[in-house]
């Protein structure tokens, strides 16, 4: 059975249709990655997959549970098991990086501080900021906050994660090292994932599936290097580059 | 439907939806009393935002309200020979209507548009979305610490402001009014000394103070809290949850002031 999968999803904000008869599913360990214009509802699938929006029509299962049918607490505990990235990483700014990466954990989680405390040191060196606890986010670079959003993502070790464009707002070689340490984590926890990005590259690097995505609807989907090669007009319209 | 049920529509929905929210983090404050414990670090940070760092203003402002208070009764209590009662004017007046308003008034321009603006800022900048994708209950993280923080900080300050008023009004009644200070003090004492029931070690004037301002202060947090977790739409809607979180404070305290007035004192 899929980790992930949405039947038919239909999602309409007033007369906007946003998600149409959409639908896709994700294996267990697999990373699913979706491209597509601005505006074209990448983060709203993401928010119906975490339960912060109900789809008009069409089913949501995560994990084998049907996220738009479950109560506050049911949802609460499912979301226990999930990770989210932020576009702007969304840390809180009155805390330092050890106390925001160890929030999930202090809050509704029965931990030890002494466990606690290892387990936030052994993500922050996951994602390489080792040193940088007690610094407060806006002492961080971009980069640096991205990579504590990761953190506090990966800190409540969970079964899926996603990642609501990573690379955003960074500069190439900081995209490319948040992609890489995506995939690492990917392959070392063995999670499964969807990621929305406009990035080909972090496609490539973190996907082992991609989705392009208009419309309310998926026009190509398969392994990234087929997918960035497809011929389909659209494709070629939106990616912007030549065929390799 | 016609311009008027259209009018009466859009601009009561609103107002309607808004209230309700407020009521339902006021409710959910309540419940979570049990978590004040586990709250302290927080609940002790926002004592000292919401009082400490507010207290000069309160005492600058209950002092010169004192002032004036003694200034205008005064001259007028002076034209019938009556100004050595001056001190039981300025005492009743300070303690029981004054100082619980004004001290409830300041709160709202200074803390509770704090609270909306820090809120709604978490709010727009999908903080406030983290925590609940974090399964963290918001209403006990953020909520609880803000709303007991200020209810326990604004009877203090409302004492400390009517003292503070009290003597301003000392002030006045002894350089402008030729009262003795000492007189004054002993007027202003035994206007407080009436008691609501013989066991109540406090004067009713005080316990209406303390009464009003603890409801001044839970009704200002809540009023903050639901302004700024219903913020929207980036910076103007932060502006937007401030300003509703001030206006709809000040309109509620005067309201409540009037209806727990009748209550106290006609009971």
């Amino acid at each position: 059975m899929a980790t992930i999968e949405l039947r038919d999803v239909h999602k309409s904000f007033g007369a906007q249709k946003v998600l149409e008869g959409l639908s896709f599913s994700v294996e267990q360990g697999q990373s699913l990655v979706l491209m597509g214009p601005s505006g074209s509802g990448k983060s709203v699938i993401l928010k119906h997959l975490i339960g912060l929006l109900k789809p008009d029509h069409g089913e949501v299962e995560v994990m084998g549970k049907s996220v738009p049918e479950l109560s506050g607490h049911e949802l609460s505990l499912l979301r226990k098991d999930m990770g989210y990235l932020f576009q702007h990483s969304a840390l809180l700014n009155w805390m330092s990086v050890f106390d925001n990466v160890a929030l999930p954990l202090r809050e509704g989680r029965d931990c030890a501080e002494s466990e606690i405390r290892e387990r936030v040191q052994k993500v922050l060196a996951l994602v390489m900021l080792e040193g940088a606890e007690l610094k407060l986010p806006e002492q961080l670079s971009g980069g640096m906050q991205k990579r504590v959003g990761l953190a506090r993502a990966l800190v409540t070790e969970p079964k899926v994660i996603l990642y609501d464009e990573p690379e955003a707002g960074l500069d190439p070689e900081m995209s490319a090292s948040i992609s890489a340490t995506i995939r690492r984590l990917q392959e070392e926890l063995g999670t499964t994932s969807v990621t929305v990005t406009h990035s080909t590259s972090c496609a490539k690097t973190v996907g082992d599936l991609l989705a392009v995505f208009e419309k309310g609807r998926i026009i190509v989907s398969g392994p990234p290097a087929e997918v960035l090669a497809s011929e389909l007009p659209r494709v070629r319209e939106f990616l912007g580059t030549p065929i390799d | 439907m016609n311009i008027v049920e259209r009018a009466g529509a859009r601009l009561l929905a609103p107002m309607l939806s808004s209230a309700g929210y407020a009521v339902s983090i006021g409710l959910a404050a309540v419940a979570r009393i049990p978590h004040l414990l586990r709250r302290r670090r927080s609940l002790f940070d926002q004592m000292h935002l919401s009082g400490v760092k507010t207290l000069h203003v309160v005492l600058f402002v209950n002092f010169f309200i004192g002032m004036i208070l003694a200034l205008q009764l005064g001259y007028e209590l002076q034209r019938f020979g009556q100004q050595q009662a001056i001190g039981f004017a300025v005492s009743v007046a300070m303690v029981r209507e004054m100082a619980p308003v004004m001290t409830a008034v300041l709160l709202a321009a200074a803390v509770s548009s704090a609270m909306a603006a820090e809120l709604g800022t978490m709010k727009v900048q999908e903080e406030i979305t983290a925590l609940e994708v974090m399964s963290v209950d918001v209403a006990s993280f953020l909520v609880v610490p803000r709303v007991f923080g200020l209810m326990f900080m604004a009877p203090l300050l409302t004492v400390l402001g009517s003292i503070i008023g009290i003597l301003g009004g000392g002030i006045i009644a002894t350089t402008q009014l030729g009262v003795d200070f000492h007189g004054y003090l002993l007027n202003a004492t035994e206007a407080l000394e009436d008691r609501w029931v013989w066991w109540l070690p406090v004067p009713k004037s005080l316990y209406a103070a303390l009464i009003k301002s603890t409801v001044f202060g839970f009704t200002i947090a809540v009023v903050g809290c639901a302004s700024g977790l219903q913020a929207r739409h980036g910076a103007r809607g932060v502006g937007d949850a401030t300003r509703s979180a001030v206006r709809n404070s000040i309109i509620l305290i005067i309201v409540l002031n009037f209806f727990l007035g009748k209550l106290i004192y006609t009971t």
